[in-house]
């Protein structure tokens, strides 16, 4: 846990812009996280570059760049699992509904359990499926089965598979295929109600119609939880962001509003990398 | 371009080489033919051995069960081949063993599990890589400097705290062969415990769990089939272990619960009769392969409940 070096008080005055901006922002919807001057290091590699980045409560931000630009790195940050890689080390400052997450008074146990996560490949554990439901309430002292029962449906409900899997509960969950093992990841992380679900590149190895499903309930998670996304697809993230952010080197190009990123970007690299011409 | 040309003028007909070579493979094809055969004779090696074991097992058993009912073997609680009217009950025996077993596996169980753990979720790669070629050293000492090192130094050790502990008894070369497993369980869990993808890892710290309900509600599920594997090897060598005992536990042949005494394990009983007190022919001398074949059901048993285990709770991934 000592791994994260944190520099606060780097406080920089907002731009006018920008703090016009913000108001308007918080106005139509509270900010989740609020990143300042983030700056994170591999060893010597500076993977994140004064990354300055606010997210919104019950939208879908999706973050697109080329592969090796930090935008997976910038999500494992949200929930400090990139703290799994040895030697990591951060600056600056990313507030979570208040409280800076990279501080020390922060316990990672607390912070994982607000936030959830969906991975790139999908990774239940090599239980039945009702055990993966039930592993987080598990772990979090939940003990009732009646309880648990509840859980499990509501949270395979939540992910539109209960359907699919009411009968199958007790059954391993490898027996399933690749893209109903992602939504029971992802029904998974709604079991302990997260107030985050962190997606990194949740379709990346999933075929065109699991994709499209997982899309669909992207689109529903967004009414009760804020959702952030790395994708390399950005016909995806154009298809269901409300807001998109551009890394590119480590660094956040631009961060706007989905339409106007794809219709009308004001940086030239993002326009360059929207139409095809790198990345 | 100048380097082109020149590669172009000496150009290299890899396809004719090739087809040269074919043409002198007619060697190589019958080798390839009969190497299946070759390497199923090797194989075979392995099972003809333990079949000609059997039956050397079997056919001098049979002589000794002319002479001592079965029945009266497997329940007769006393050993006495030497005495004038002899008794031959193997209960005592496979007591010693039992006991001795239990004991090592008290001590090899946990401490050989706690370090898998350690080194396959706790370690820096820097460490485990020392750590782990060192158990393994200690894995390959032989097992007589075990048997010595519990004759000369932890019985006296143990007698020093506890005087009323015999100078031969079967705590002390239990205690001693649960280390010489320790590696064993150590070096076998961790690897079924490193081969655990970690995305299954971050699946579960992603939840919110610490590393310690990570490590035994993930990973240690995951890699039951293996470690129960690892336990069942250990238990295997335990029961299979000659020489500590042998040196350390004495050979009285008493039937007891008391780890204080001196007990006498099957594999001790065949050492002491194997070293020569028995004729050729004798009841005793058959006892020795009534006694070994009992030995080898044991071991035999042992592995077919891991198999069944490990199949059991399998968790597949």
């Amino acid at each position: 846990m000592g791994v994260i070096a944190n520099k606060m008080g780097l406080q920089v005055n907002p731009t006018a812009k920008e703090s016009i901006a913000k108001k308007i922002n918080t106005q139509k919807n509270n900010i989740v996280y609020d990143t300042k001057e983030l700056n994170l290091w591999y060893g010597h590699t500076h993977a994140l570059k004064n990354i300055n980045l606010e997210i919104h409560e019950k939208e879908v931000t999706a973050i697109i760049g080329p592969s090796g630009c930090g935008k997976s790195t910038y999500i494992k940050t949200l929930n400090r699992m990139v703290e799994l890689v040895p030697g990591v080390r951060t600056t600056g400052s990313i507030s979570y509904k208040g409280n800076n997450i990279l501080g020390k008074t922060m316990k990672v146990e607390d912070l994982r359990t607000k936030v959830g996560m969906v991975f790139q490949k999908p990774n239940p554990f090599p239980k039945s499926i009702y055990e993966n439901i039930a592993y987080g309430p598990k772990i979090h002292g939940i003990r009732n089965k009646k309880l648990l029962d509840q859980i499990v449906e509501r949270s395979l409900r939540g992910a539109y598979i209960w359907d699919e899997l009411k009968d199958r509960l007790n059954e391993n969950a490898f027996g399933l295929s690749g893209g109903q093992q992602q939504r029971l990841c992802i029904a998974r992380a709604l079991a302990i109600q997260p107030d985050v679900i962190l997606m990194d590149e949740p379709t990346s190895a999933l075929d065109p119609k699991s994709t499209l499903k997982i899309e669909e309930l992207v689109q529903e998670l967004k009414k009760d939880y804020s959702i952030i996304m790395v994708t390399h697809n950005m016909q995806q993230a154009a298809r269901i962001s409300d807001r998109t952010a551009f890394f590119l080197n480590g660094e956040v190009v631009e961060f706007d509003n989905t339409n106007k990123i794809f219709s009308n970007p004001s940086d030239k690299r993002t326009e360059d990398y929207i139409s095809g011409r790198f990345g | 371009m100048q380097k082109i040309s020149e590669v172009k003028q000496e150009a290299i007909h890899v396809s004719e080489i090739i087809a040269q070579n074919k043409q002198k493979k007619n060697v190589s094809n019958l080798v390839e033919k009969w190497i299946p055969t070759i390497l199923f004779l090797l194989a075979s090696i392995t099972i003809l051995t333990t079949l000609g074991i059997l039956y050397t097992l079997l056919s001098q058993a049979i002589q000794f069960f002319r002479a001592v009912p079965i029945w009266e073997f497997f329940t007769g609680a006393v050993l006495k081949p030497l005495s004038q009217n002899p008794e031959f009950g193997i209960l005592p025996l496979i007591n010693g063993t039992l006991i001795s077993t239990a004991i090592a596996m008290l001590v090899a169980g946990p401490i050989g599990l706690m370090s898998a753990i350690y080194l396959s979720e706790y370690a820096s790669e820097k460490v485990r890589r020392v750590l782990k070629p060192l158990l393994e050293i200690l894995a390959g000492i032989p097992t007589i400097v075990y048997g010595f090192f519990a004759f000369t130094f932890v019985t006296p050790l143990i007698r020093s705290i506890f005087p009323e502990v015999g100078a031969t008894n079967i705590l002390s070369p239990g205690l001693v062969m649960g280390v010489m497993i320790i590696p064993m369980i150590a070096s076998l869990s961790e690897d079924a415990m490193t081969s655990v993808p970690n995305a299954m890892r971050e699946g579960s710290l992603a939840m919110g769990a610490t590393k310690l309900e990570t490590t035994f509600k993930v990973v240690i599920p995951a890699a039951f089939s293996g470690i129960i594997a690892s336990f069942v090897l250990g238990i295997s060598r335990a029961i299979g272990e000659t020489m500590i005992v042998t040196i350390a536990s004495g050979s009285s042949k008493n039937f007891t619960f008391d780890i204080t005494q001196s007990m006498q394990t099957m594999t001790a009983y065949i050492v002491e009769v194997a070293g020569g007190e028995a004729a050729a022919g004798t009841t005793i001398y058959y006892s020795l392969y009534a006694v070994a074949i009992t030995l080898f059901v044991f071991t035999l048993l042992m592995n077919l409940f891991a198999r069944y285990i490990s199949r059991k709770f399998r968790e597949e991934y």
